[in-house]
């Protein structure tokens, strides 16, 4: 029989893919999502037609078809060797969360006024210095929120990668099913909670450093 | 000397004409109040001379030398438009000062980021920046702000506000200070503090114009009138003249609308 440490042991080791999985995903989501909402906003329809489609594709289909057509779709189709599947996983979710966080981006960049814009104009400012040095920030401040939401998600869908039987918490906690062990299966619930409060916390105490201007 | 020429401006926004044959001249160190009703095209004007909105018709002319001339693409390149905006200042209806940047830094940002394109900025960055805030301290004390310089734009009542923005458009040291209606977001008890900073300017003879709503303003701090309506300049003149002594009847009706429901009855 295994122990209560033993589980916990298994589990802390599942949660490292885990981890790597939410980091990763975020490291490159986040610029790749202001990528695709300036191609939502851009004022070359096509650009912005195309964005628009693979965003309503991406955000109206199932993120765990996805990740399975990621992995075997290029082997099925085409007879290629599939990426590995922590690989595979991490590109679809990147892709996923790119189109999700660029809407949130659109938002907070419409949202704010154009006349802040202007003001940086009339001031001789460059549209980078009106960017990095004026809307920037206030978008930032707007996006805490609906950003946090996704994070939050985020921790969660990484357990989709189980269908590629990509090792995480939840594929330790059923491993030990098999083993005879049933309570480590909702045991796992306790490694998301930790995870997400956290996360909850680092989220509330961003959004209170940007607190001091309105 | 004219300072500023304005000939033959003209815009539409789709089938709507907004601004029609606008021609007129402003001497150095004069304040030109522009008066008229909404939609009369007035804020459209002050934008076009921002650059804020091309006009598709006629030239603005600084000092002699052609900024903008509709019919000549070379004058509407966006990069030279940058540097042709600073001939102008812009005080803002609504402020638009910066939320995440103290009073202070809300006047300094645009002439520190300018500063970086001197040759010798990295040499001396630390003298150029101490004199770009010294001048900052200095136009916000001129404004009645000095003790406020730390505070947040959303820390002042709307009359600093706009007092903040009147110190960030005078910190480029414009060749000619515009005021989009100045206090119409104001409470009118917070009117009083920015008319008499404008007041102010104009004794300096700072060259200014002023889209407004104060007739009695216009009439006593401006030296010229302009009265719009649809788009065109129905009269212009000495500010006396042409708010106390109409000639046209469009103005005279514009003026008496404005008598019945003004409260105050100076």
């Amino acid at each position: 029989m295994y122990s209560f440490w033993d589980v916990n042991v298994a589990m802390l080791e599942g949660s490292v893919t885990t981890l790597q999985m939410f980091v990763l995903t975020l490291l490159f989501a986040l610029p790749l999502g202001l990528i695709i909402s300036f191609g939502s906003m851009s004022r070359f329809s096509p650009l912005r037609w195309l964005t628009k489609t693979f965003v309503w594709i991406i955000r109206g289909s199932p993120l765990m078809l996805q990740i399975l057509i990621v992995f075997y779709g290029p082997g099925l189709l085409f007879g290629w060797k599939a990426l590995p599947r922590f690989t595979a996983a991490l590109v679809t979710f990147v892709i996923n969360y790119a189109c999700y966080f660029s809407e949130i981006y659109r938002g907070g960049i419409q949202g704010v006024p154009k006349g802040q814009q202007e003001a940086g104009q009339v001031l001789g400012m460059t549209k980078s210095q009106i960017f990095f040095k004026v809307t920037l920030l206030q978008v930032v401040k707007r996006i805490v929120p609906p950003m946090g939401n996704e994070f939050i998600t985020l921790v969660k869908d990484t357990s989709l990668v189980r269908v590629i039987s990509v090792y995480e918490i939840i594929w330790v906690g059923e491993s030990f099913i098999k083993k005879g062990m049933i309570w480590p299966l909702f045991y796992c619930m306790v490694f998301y909670l930790l995870f997400s409060g956290a996360l909850t916390l680092a989220l509330g105490w961003f959004e209170r450093k940007l607190s001091y201007f309105k | 000397m004219s300072i500023l020429q304005v000939q033959h401006i003209e815009k539409h926004f789709g089938d709507t004409r907004v601004l029609e044959d606008i021609s007129f001249e402003l001497e150095q160190g004069q304040a030109l109040a522009i008066i008229g009703s909404s939609g009369s095209g007035k804020t459209t004007l002050l934008r076009c001379l921002n650059f804020l909105e091309t006009p598709d018709r006629g030239r603005i002319l600084v000092r002699d030398k052609v900024l903008f001339d509709a019919g000549d693409p070379a004058t509407q390149r966006e990069s030279e438009i940058r540097k042709k905006r600073l001939h102008f200042g812009m005080v803002f209806q609504s402020f638009n000062l910066f939320p995440q940047y103290t009073a202070l830094k809300n006047v300094t940002l645009a002439k520190e980021l300018l500063a970086q394109e001197r040759p010798d900025f990295k040499q001396n960055k630390k003298a150029i920046l101490e004199g770009i805030e010294a001048e900052g301290r200095a136009l916000l004390s001129k404004m009645g702000l000095a003790e406020r310089a730390g505070h947040y734009p959303h820390q002042l009542s709307g009359g600093q506000q706009q007092r903040v923005a009147i110190a960030r458009a005078l910190a480029l040291s414009p060749d000619i200070l515009c005021f989009d209606e100045p206090t119409s977001a104001l409470d009118p008890e917070l009117t009083g503090e920015v008319l008499k900073v404008i007041r102010g300017l104009a004794e300096q003879k700072t060259t200014m114009i002023i889209v407004t709503h104060e007739m009695a303003f216009a009439r006593d701090v401006a030296d010229q009138v302009i009265f719009m309506d649809g788009g065109i300049i129905v009269e212009q003149g000495d500010a006396r003249q042409v708010i106390e002594h109409p000639r046209e009847e469009r103005t005279r009706q514009f003026l008496s609308r404005y008598e019945e429901s003004s409260v105050s009855g100076q």
